[in-house]
């Protein structure tokens, strides 16, 4: 049996040169822009939709993030963090006890002020009833929110519980998902983690959960989160 | 699954006397067309964007084998592991061969195209592991065992009752005499069920919407957030693509996914927009520890720089389903395979030959709004009726259409013939279709209104109105 791989790539050459004309097999190198493409990752067209001065880039993130059923609050720094949790939850019936990606630890939340709030670190398992996690960025354009995976952000805790709150910073806050590629290839450059700057999940997240597969009647809280509430922290 | 494509004008006919399959496509003609105007109207830039994300896979697929080459690099790089498959049935060894590795007795799986492509389902059952569809679609035609009926809305032709019936059968240990009138209510069964199945998977099967050369990475869309459960939890995580859903770049696919969900469902981004690569990093407190794409070509490499070659832009996002005059009267189940509409018409006789398929070429009235809203561009008319050709010219077609298509030719290739003869008959059918505007019934055309009204032409020929100077609209797709 010859090996699919190299009869795979046979075939596809063989197209390629043949709709290349004489022109294959020549000296010239016929993927030099393919080469380039990859070296520049140059942005293609970007809607002027999220082109705007920070305020107002942060107004059109909660504008749009609304417009897909998240609820949003504002804070002026991470102190303020525990007491709006604990009002959000409240407000909404649920129990005062929430899984956390240890990048919101104590060290960055002052959980503990919230004496009502029982919080654990770690990944979900499927019985918590609500979850925090951190937010890299946050994109204007669709009220998007970009959260990476890591040993401090573990994935699980944005899809498990049926609440998910995320923090995001308001300087975080991004026109487009292009600026935000462009920040995670320059601060994670050099991450000899394997994947290169890429962790092994990049999440956009936009509004919770939902489906519309039975009539076409749309439901939140599909699979994930039903509730996705959203932090931004003015700083 | 089988193709029951060859038996397309039996199945056409059987959908067309469902009442309640009619109900369910009335309810989708309403929805994702308005849907799709709004999201597309509220984005100044979109149909540059289409012209962009035509152009980046046009550029891919000149280049593809080294971009196929530059992302199994990567995949590498970051941990990842490759297997090229060149047909559906090596593709199927090397997904149970995983599963076997990875003592594997259930698979979560998320909605995959390729996978039912490939018929996964069967053939893990086959052997002793349990596949369990998690997306809430797939999940309810897995129980019925049903293919899909649409690409992104697999369950689009079944009312609730007939869910709430399913579910009843399905879940014998639960009470009975539960209420499941509500789509909540079935909706919360369906999560709650498969909740346990998501965390006792040993490997998590999805589909890749897009592969990244530039990182290694799959990009992953879904609303309901079955893909990231799918992947996220399991040791092992398998991703099935086919060829041609490369990129080069994340901003490449950035763009893509800004037509992507403004085309399928009307939304400006689906809710989940997930990269993957490699698998979980050494600190990392979840992820899977192993991670395998699949990378099938089952006939994509002949398709190539052939007549179909830009169908391979295709991104699935079922546009061209929704605007389709036929699909909307028959539904997806009558086109016999797991691709319908006008992308399957032209996709399913390359993927399981004409002989197989000729009938679908035949399923469309050419009226070419599926061009006018597909985001890639891709001319789906003209390889319709390349198709049309091929199949006549193969002599498949039926001997009294084939001497009326020739009589017709020789008619319309001679103006002043046409204009003789089609005058009359345009004001007689005028005339007697003043009521309603519509036929139900001509005398000699049976085969033709029998399932179809003809609309009763208004004010004179072509020829005649563009002669007053009459000038046609612009209209927006
Ligand atoms: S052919 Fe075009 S409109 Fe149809 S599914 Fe593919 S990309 Fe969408």
């Amino acid at each position: 049996m010859s090996d699919a791989r190299s009869e795979i790539l046979g075939a596809v050459r063989d197209a390629i040169a043949k709709s290349h004309g004489s022109a294959a097999g020549g000296p010239t190198d016929i993927h030099a822009d393919a080469r380039s493409r990859l070296a520049d990752h140059a942005a293609n067209l970007i809607p002027a939709r999220g082109r705007l001065g920070r305020k107002a880039r942060v107004d059109l993130f909660i504008r749009e993030a609304e417009r897909v059923n998240a609820t949003v609050a504002r804070v002026s720094s991470t102190s303020g963090v525990p007491r709006e949790v604990a009002r959000f939850l409240a407000k909404n019936n649920l129990p005062m006890s929430l899984k956390i990606a240890p990048e919101t630890s104590e060290d960055t939340i002052p959980w503990t002020e919230q004496t009502l709030l029982k919080v654990e670190e770690g990944r979900a398992d499927g019985t918590e009833h609500a979850s925090v996690s951190h937010a890299f960025a946050g994109v204007a354009e669709t009220g998007t929110l970009v959260v990476l995976s890591g040993p401090g952000n573990p994935t699980t805790l944005n899809f498990l519980p049926p609440t998910h709150i995320c923090v995001v910073a308001a300087p975080e806050i991004a026109g487009d998902y292009e600026e935000v590629w462009s920040r995670l290839r320059s601060e994670k450059a050099g991450e000899e983690t394997g994947g290169g700057f890429m962790p092994r999940t990049v999440n956009w997240i936009t509004g919770p959960s939902r489906t519309a597969d039975i009539e076409q009647t749309l439901l939140l809280g599909a699979h994930g989160p039903q509730r996705l509430h959203i932090v931004i922290v003015d700083e | 699954m089988k193709s029951t494509a060859a038996n397309f004008e039996d199945n056409a006919e059987k959908a067309l006397a469902d009442d309640k399959l009619k109900a369910a496509l009335s309810k989708l003609s309403e929805g994702f067309p308005a849907k799709r105007r709004e999201a597309a109207d509220r984005l100044p830039e979109f149909e540059s964007l289409r012209d962009q994300a035509r152009d980046i896979k046009s550029h891919v697929l000149a280049n593809l084998d080294f971009y196929l080459e530059q992302f199994e690099a990567r995949v590498v790089e970051s941990g990842g592991t490759v297997h090229w498959c060149r047909t559906a049935a090596e593709a199927r060894t090397t997904i149970l061969r995983i599963c076997r590795n990875a003592g594997a007795k259930t698979v979560t799986k998320s909605k995959s195209m390729i996978g039912e492509e490939i018929a996964i389902n069967e053939h893990l059952e086959h052997h002793g592991v349990e596949p369990v569809e998690t997306d809430l679609g797939e999940y309810i035609i897995q129980l019925r065992h049903e293919p899909p009926s649409h690409i992104i809305a697999p369950a689009i032709h079944l009312s609730k009752e007939q869910v709430a019936d399913t579910f009843r059968k399905s879940h014998p240990h639960l009470a009975p005499e539960r209420a499941l009138e509500e789509p909540r209510a079935l909706l919360e069964e369906a999560r709650s069920e498969l909740r346990q199945k998501f965390l006792a998977a040993d490997v998590g099967l999805t589909g890749a919407n897009m592969l990244i050369a530039e990182t290694g990475s799959i990009a992953l869309v879904t609303n309901e957030g079955n893909a990231d459960l799918t992947y996220s939890l399991p040791k092992t995580h398998i991703a099935i693509a086919s060829l041609e859903k490369i990129v080069p770049t994340l901003e490449d696919a950035t763009t893509i996914l800004r037509v992507l969900a403004r085309s399928a469902t009307g939304q400006d981004m689906s809710v989940y927009n997930t990269f993957c690569t490699g698998p979980k990093r050494a600190q990392d407190l979840d992820g899977p520890e192993d991670f395998h794409i699949v990378l099938l070509d089952n006939g994509r490499s002949k398709m190539l720089g052939g007549e179909f070659h830009d169908m391979l832009r295709c991104i699935r996002c079922g546009a061209c389903l929704n605007h389709c005059p036929v699909y909307k009267s028959i539904g997806g189940h009558a086109y016999g395979w797991v691709y319908s509409g006008p992308m399957g018409a032209v996709l399913i006789p390359n993927l399981i030959g004409l002989d197989e398929a000729g009938h679908l070429p035949n399923a469309s009235t050419l009226c070419g709004k599926c061009e006018d809203v597909c985001p890639m561009r891709i001319p789906l008319p003209r390889m319709l009726r390349s198709w049309r050709t091929q199949q006549f010219e193969a002599g498949k077609t039926a001997p009294l259409s084939r001497s009326l298509l020739r009589a017709w030719a020789f008619v319309t290739a001679r103006p002043w013939l046409y204009r003789i003869m089609v005058a009359p008959a345009v004001s007689a059918l005028a005339a007697l279709g003043r009521k309603g505007g519509r036929f139900r019934r001509l005398p000699l055309a049976g085969g033709w209104t029998k399932h179809r009204d003809l609309p009763a032409p208004e004010g004179g020929t072509f020829v005649s109105r563009w002669n007053r100077g009459e000038r046609p609209g612009e209209k927006k797709p």
